[in-house]
């Protein structure tokens, strides 16, 4: 497949996005969730309507700096997650999204999870804000190599910028190069979310063939 | 026909039956084929033969490229047998960086530690690399940055070159930004040292007029698909008498320098293409020169916030790079190619990488407005219509996507 190429429902979302956050005065949100960098060229935040007695999301809105995949399934995001309780919205994977969105290509994964991130960093500052502290999600990242310090958070952006295997993990953020007591754990965690975000499950990640391009 | 109706609240699809025209703004990038060139390439399909062998269609072949080396040399005042085909102006490039590192006896496997290689920052990838694997080998590689507006530093250039150099190569004409860098200078510092001297000029040749006697450059590389040859095809100039060692061994085709059976109808578009650029050139540039200027004057007027790259007193007529604050700019290349309308952007998320456009990076452009630029290059086909039409959709796109963006605060 052409790795440019996208589906029509991608094309569509992309063109006529839903949802948009275009001015703050028209919207009275009870939570709002950022994430994402400007210097690392894309930023997204999620605004979202609850109602307190179900917890249910009753309308959201977004925005961002963010190139059309990223457009694209936040927007598809934001149609899905409609009348969803705040556990069911948080249940919600990238798979989900890409699979909504019928498929992206490879290469635009990662920029598909902003809208994600951002929907569950909102999440958790509604939680935070009503006292709901056990049910925050912790989205801080575990040290997995402490030589290193390489964190999950690394492993899971090395995953999704394609590290498919160890060695390219390795190569990507040194993780386990020194002592390497935490490979086991690292390649666990690159498996991980492989199958989070690609919904790749195919053994053990050293042991997997490349995948095709 | 154009797409007038165009709301910025919803673009608009087009309804069955109906085509777009393609308005083509990256030139920089490649050109359509030439019509005469397409007949040249398809006047020599049926010549099969193999150029080096002595019979009729043999030479026939060999008639053909040695025509057409006569016609690439004409274009830069070379003489024909200081032009060597290859397959791509990468190619040429490559083959310069590995022979130099050589140094005549010595072969490349063996780079000497103590010649030096200088470069400039913006230099294409397939310089960048392939010093970065010199580098590798030992040989000491250093790298001149460049001003705000893109030009290389001569200053920078002159305390870098020492006796140890073997080679400059300072590109003529930067592909994101068309920045002319002052080659007389560079070359002048390299020489005085002893160097030699490479540029790469697949963005300079048959935009702008080039002598290579008068510059006395040792290597020049020129790539046919920009100038509205065919892709698969580039040519490298070498300057008679200076030490050269092929990247590609096993045949004697192109005075030993290149080994391979020549690609005849790559050759032979390439030919036409530079005899056409010889005539074409003048008049054009006068009229992108113009169509430039309407192009920045019109994005200037009709929307705020944002910052060129482009200096209209040192870059090609041909091209224009601009910022727009709060864009992100894979998004904005895709609604402009909804509407029909093609260019590059130096966005991170358009070349598949993390990082945004390393030339406006050293051009020291904050990080956002290089993951927000737009390169706009024009071309023979460019009319005044296409530009107006570009200014039409422009704005309304520029417009809706600050409207979602969570950068952009500033006025319309």
């Amino acid at each position: 497949m052409n790795s440019w190429l996208y589906t029509e429902k991608v094309k569509e979302h992309f063109m006529n996005p839903k949802n948009i956050m275009f001015n703050e005065k028209d919207f009275e949100y009870d939570a709002m969730g950022k994430t994402g960098n400007i210097k690392c060229g894309d930023e997204m935040i999620f605004y979202l309507k609850i109602d307190p007695d179900t917890l249910t999301i009753t309308d959201c809105r977004w925005k961002t700096f963010g190139c059309a995949s990223a457009i694209a399934s936040t927007s598809v995001l934001s149609e899905m997650i409609k009348g969803m309780t705040l556990d069911a919205a948080s249940n919600i994977s990238n798979v989900d999204i890409i699979d909504e969105l019928g498929g992206l290509p490879d290469n635009k994964v990662h920029c598909s999870v902003l809208g994600d991130k951002a929907l569950q960093e909102a999440i958790n500052n509604y939680y935070r804000g009503h006292g709901m502290f056990e049910k925050v999600r912790d989205t801080k990242s575990r040290i997995v190599c402490e030589c290193l310090n390489v964190s999950e958070e690394e492993i899971e952006h090395a995953a999704l910028e394609g590290a498919r295997n160890y060695y390219q993990l390795q190569e990507m953020t040194k993780v386990g190069t020194s002592c390497g007591k935490c490979s086991e754990d690292a390649k666990e965690r690159l498996a991980f979310y492989q199958d989070k975000h690609f919904g790749i499950k195919m053994g053990r990640p050293d042991e997997r063939p490349p995948l095709a391009k | 026909m154009y797409i007038k109706d165009y709301g910025i609240a919803g673009i608009r699809f087009l309804s069955e039956g109906e085509t777009m025209h393609r308005i083509y703004f990256d030139h920089n990038a490649t050109t359509p084929l030439h019509p005469e060139v397409k007949s040249a390439i398809i006047e020599s399909l049926d010549v099969f033969g193999n150029p080096s062998s002595l019979h009729e269609d043999g030479r026939r072949a060999r008639t053909l490229i040695e025509t057409s080396r006569e016609k690439v040399a004409a274009l830069i005042n070379a003489d024909p047998d200081e032009i060597m085909f290859a397959g791509s102006g990468s190619e040429a490039n490559n083959t310069v960086l590995s022979s130099v590192s050589c140094s005549g006896a010595r072969c490349s496997l063996h780079a000497p530690a103590d010649s030096d290689l200088v470069i400039s920052a913006i230099e294409h990838p397939c310089i960048l690399e392939t010093s970065m694997c010199l580098k590798n080998r030992g040989t000491l590689v250093k790298r001149i940055g460049v001003d705000n507006r893109g030009l290389v530093k001569m200053d920078d250039l002159d305390q870098a070159v020492s006796q140890n150099t073997s080679l400059v190569s300072i590109m003529m004409v930067n592909n994101e930004t068309g920045a002319i860098q002052d080659v007389e200078r560079a070359l002048e510092i390299a020489h005085a040292s002893g160097a030699m001297f490479h540029t790469d000029a697949v963005q300079a040749v048959g935009k702008l007029p080039l002598d290579v006697k008068k510059l006395n450059v040792d290597f020049l590389t020129i790539s046919a698909h920009k100038i509205y040859g065919p892709k698969g095809v580039g040519a490298l100039y070498v300057k008679k008498g200076t030490p050269f060692c092929p990247l590609i061994r096993g045949g004697h085709q192109e005075m030993g320098r290149r080994a391979g059976t020549e690609n005849t109808l790559g050759i032979a578009g390439l030919g036409r293409a530079a005899e056409l650029r010889t005539c074409e050139m003048e008049a054009e540039s006068e009229r992108l020169a113009e169509l430039n200027t309407v192009l920045r004057m019109g994005i200037e007027n009709r929307i705020k916030n944002i910052h060129f790259n482009s200096d209209p007193a040192c870059c090609l007529h041909s091209t224009l790079n601009v910022s727009f604050e709060g864009i992100e700019g894979e998004a904005l290349l895709l609604y402009l190619d909804y509407e029909g309308v093609e260019v590059s952007t130096g966005s991170a998320c358009a070349s598949g990488s993390l990082d945004p456009s390393h030339v406006l990076l050293e051009m020291n452009l904050p990080v956002e407005f290089a993951h927000g630029s737009l390169r706009m290059s024009m071309g023979r086909s460019t009319t005044r219509q296409e530009v107006d039409y570009v200014l039409d959709v422009l704005p309304g796109i520029v417009e809706k996507l600050r409207g979602m963006s969570t950068v952009y605060g500033g006025e319309q």
